[in-house]
């Protein structure tokens, strides 16, 4: 548990000092303020599509920081020194992943506020997108890490992320996005299982391919 | 130098190494108890390396066995330490994971004259300086196993002086070390393991 700590406080550091917390936000942001521009100002229209695009700007987000998560810690062998101390690379994997969430999660939520804004979408719908997102950015997040582990040390990882990971991603879409217009709630269980699925995979499977990838 | 634990062993029996298809080296025979050292030589591409690795259990043995007693640090090519930190904290991130005792770190510092760059991040040091911290890093990890590869690169006169008297401080107080180095260095009297010796037979390999 204080192994898991130190790494995942380590983690969170090294995001916060690279800066690269801001990257999904701006992108984000970005996208909302760009979409009405696009389709012009139809407030029916913008309302209808809005919580859509914004769900497309955080699956593309989420694919933003995909090449800083493992490959730099690959290359400058802190991985390996991990190894060495008997600490399993699931282990690392899951700090990774708690870590990755804290500083890709929350910051998006925080950002869809404004980006709603800019949608001028309505209450419900922002409250609907908040809960899809609260439960969703776990398997976002969780997605990139296990894309990050299978193309660490490959040569432009960043193409082959989005390949790999855009199918995989299809179903987050399809519940997250559902979720807007289902008063059921079906869409936003399908969402939650989906993410249980792959937090709960992803800490195997990416271990797996720290290992079988060093040489 | 506190820390390290008595009954420290490294034993490699008849190891052989298979890289990319290619087999490296084989029937490599190596026992070091408390206080041994070894060093490993040979031509660049002989398998120094990845010996090391395997000594570390990063690489598995193609066949052989390789026994540890005790804690490995690995000092290779890779500085693995974190460039935006200042070097001491940087440092520490390893001690806190090794529960090493307080002051380790600025003990290892003062062991590779580096105490003045503490607060300096490590993207601004120089090869030498992060050949050193690299040592250092061993030093404060406490592990009674140090691998070595290539300690020597980068060092000048002073600092190879401060890697020899350490290597010797570790040896006695009941360390082991391993170092692989094609250029002679301040080690006191290690037994030398010539790769060249254990190259696999080509006409043996290929059949």
């Amino acid at each position: 548990m204080r192994t898991l700590w130190l790494l995942a406080s380590r983690d969170l550091g090294a995001a916060w000092r690279s800066s690269g917390l801001w990257l999904p936000v701006a992108f984000l942001l970005l996208v909302a303020s760009l979409y009405p521009f696009a389709v012009g100002p139809d407030l029916t229209l913008l309302r209808r599509t809005g919580g859509g695009m914004l769900w497309i700007a955080a699956l593309l987000a989420s694919l933003l920081p995909v090449d800083r998560l493992i490959a730099p810690d690959r290359d400058a062998g802190v991985l390996d020194q991990m190894a060495l101390r008997g600490i399993g690379d699931e282990m690392v994997v899951l700090a990774r992943l708690i870590a990755h969430w804290l500083g890709f999660g929350p910051p998006l939520m925080i950002a869809t506020l404004p980006a709603a804004a800019l949608l001028k979408l309505d209450g419900d719908t922002i409250l609907m997108l908040e809960a899809g997102l609260l439960v969703g950015t776990p398997a976002l997040a969780a997605l990139g890490l296990l894309v990050a582990t299978l193309t660490a040390g490959l040569r432009s990882s960043g193409a082959l992320a989005g390949l790999l990971a855009l199918p995989l991603a299809v179903p987050l879409l399809i519940f997250g996005a559902g979720t807007l217009g289902d008063g059921s709630g079906a869409a936003l269980k399908f969402l939650a299982a989906a993410s249980l699925l792959l937090v709960a995979i992803t800490p195997f499977a990416g271990g797996a391919a720290i290992r079988a990838g060093r040489e | 130098m506190s820390g390290v634990a008595s009954g420290a062993g490294l034993h490699l029996s008849d190891v052989a190494c298979l890289r990319g298809g290619r087999m490296l080296f084989r029937g490599v025979s190596l026992t070091l108890d408390a206080g041994g050292s070894a060093l490993l030589t040979g031509p660049n591409g002989v398998g120094k390396s990845s010996l090391l690795r395997l000594c570390a259990g990063l690489l598995p043995a193609f066949a052989g066995t390789v026994e540890r007693h005790g804690a490995v640090a690995l000092a290779d090519e890779r500085l693995a330490l974190d460039s935006e930190l200042p070097l001491a904290r940087a440092l520490d991130f390893w001690a806190r994971l090794d529960r090493s005792a307080d002051g380790a770190v600025a003990a290892a510092l003062d062991a590779m004259a580096l105490a003045p760059l503490a607060d300096v991040p490590v993207r601004m040091l120089s090869t030498g300086q992060r050949k050193r911290a690299m040592l250092a890093r061993v030093i404060a990890s406490g592990a009674p196993i140090w691998l070595l590869d290539e300690p020597g690169n980068g060092l000048d006169t002073a600092s190879l002086a401060l890697l020899g008297a350490a290597v010797a401080a570790h040896l006695a107080s009941g360390g082991i070390v391993v170092t692989a180095s094609h250029q002679p260095l301040p080690l006191g009297a290690p037994v030398v393991l010539s790769l060249t010796d254990h190259l696999p037979d080509p006409a043996e390999w290929d059949a």
